[in-house]
């Protein structure tokens, strides 16, 4: 049976460590070479905005990590726009390479995985 | 069926070691199997050996160590969530040249592939503390 895996990130970006151990996560993933998507929500949106300066306080900038993902066969990035709405961000406002789920497809997206990981 | 446990909140912040354990004992009583345990993010603390908790409390990290032996469970610690945290084994002690070392005997110290490994090996993934 071949596997694939949702990988759904609800953290800020600079909150703790959990934006950069759920990104860990997928990137093993897709290097198993299993399908692999992950999906932002809740204050993982925050992850993908343009113009993050995390080297001032000091981290590593996690909007040019999640750039990486191409590399490892994962192209597009999903997010959640009823946490955008929320949060007042605008799609244009995030970084290229995101597929916007609308509230009603999210179900149907999580369901076509066969293993999910929340962080 | 088959279970994989994911924890990742630590004892001194999250319930979610306590909940992954009594869940855990309730898979084992009901004849179920656990086919992995996986210990990341804070959940790491879970697998020291020198917390001590005020001895009128529960040791959380003692009892887990015990259900792990009992029970002979395959329990993977995250091993670059530990080093971040400071839960590191004899040998990683050694290659950082660290004062001491505080992995629980009965853990061991993995890659995030064991994670993955896990979950594909389980019916069902629980996650405690996401």
């Amino acid at each position: 049976m071949s596997h694939s895996v949702c990988v759904i990130s609800t953290r800020a970006p600079y909150s703790g460590q959990s934006a950069r151990e759920a990104l860990d996560t997928a990137l093993v993933s897709a290097s198993y070479d299993i399908e692999t998507s992950l999906l932002l929500m809740g204050d993982g949106v925050y992850q993908l905005l343009q113009g993050q300066e995390a080297g001032d306080i000091p981290r590593k900038n996690l909007a040019a990590m999640l750039q990486v993902l191409p590399l490892y066969g994962i192209d597009t990035i999903y997010v959640d726009q009823l946490s955008l709405e929320e949060r007042g961000i605008r799609p244009d406002a995030l970084q290229e390479g995101v597929t916007v789920l609308a509230e009603g497809q999210l179900p149907l997206f999580i369901q076509q995985h066969s293993r999910v990981f929340n962080f | 069926m088959k279970f994989a446990l994911a924890v990742y909140g630590a004892p001194a912040n999250s319930q979610a070691p306590q909940s992954a354990l009594h869940f855990a004992r309730a898979v084992v009583a009901q004849g179920h199997e656990i086919v992995r345990l996986f210990f990341y993010q804070d959940g790491v603390n879970t697998a020291t050996a020198i917390a001590q908790p005020p001895q009128d409390e529960s040791n959380l990290p003692e009892e887990w160590q015990q259900f792990v032996q009992a029970h002979n469970l395959d329990a993977v610690v995250c091993i670059a969530a530990a080093l971040r945290r400071g839960v590191v084994d004899q040998a990683e002690s050694d290659r950082y040249d660290l004062p001491g070392h505080n992995l629980r005997k009965g853990y061991e110290l993995s890659g995030l592939g064991q994670l993955l490994d896990g979950a594909l090996m389980a019916d069902r993934l629980i996650t405690f503390g996401a």
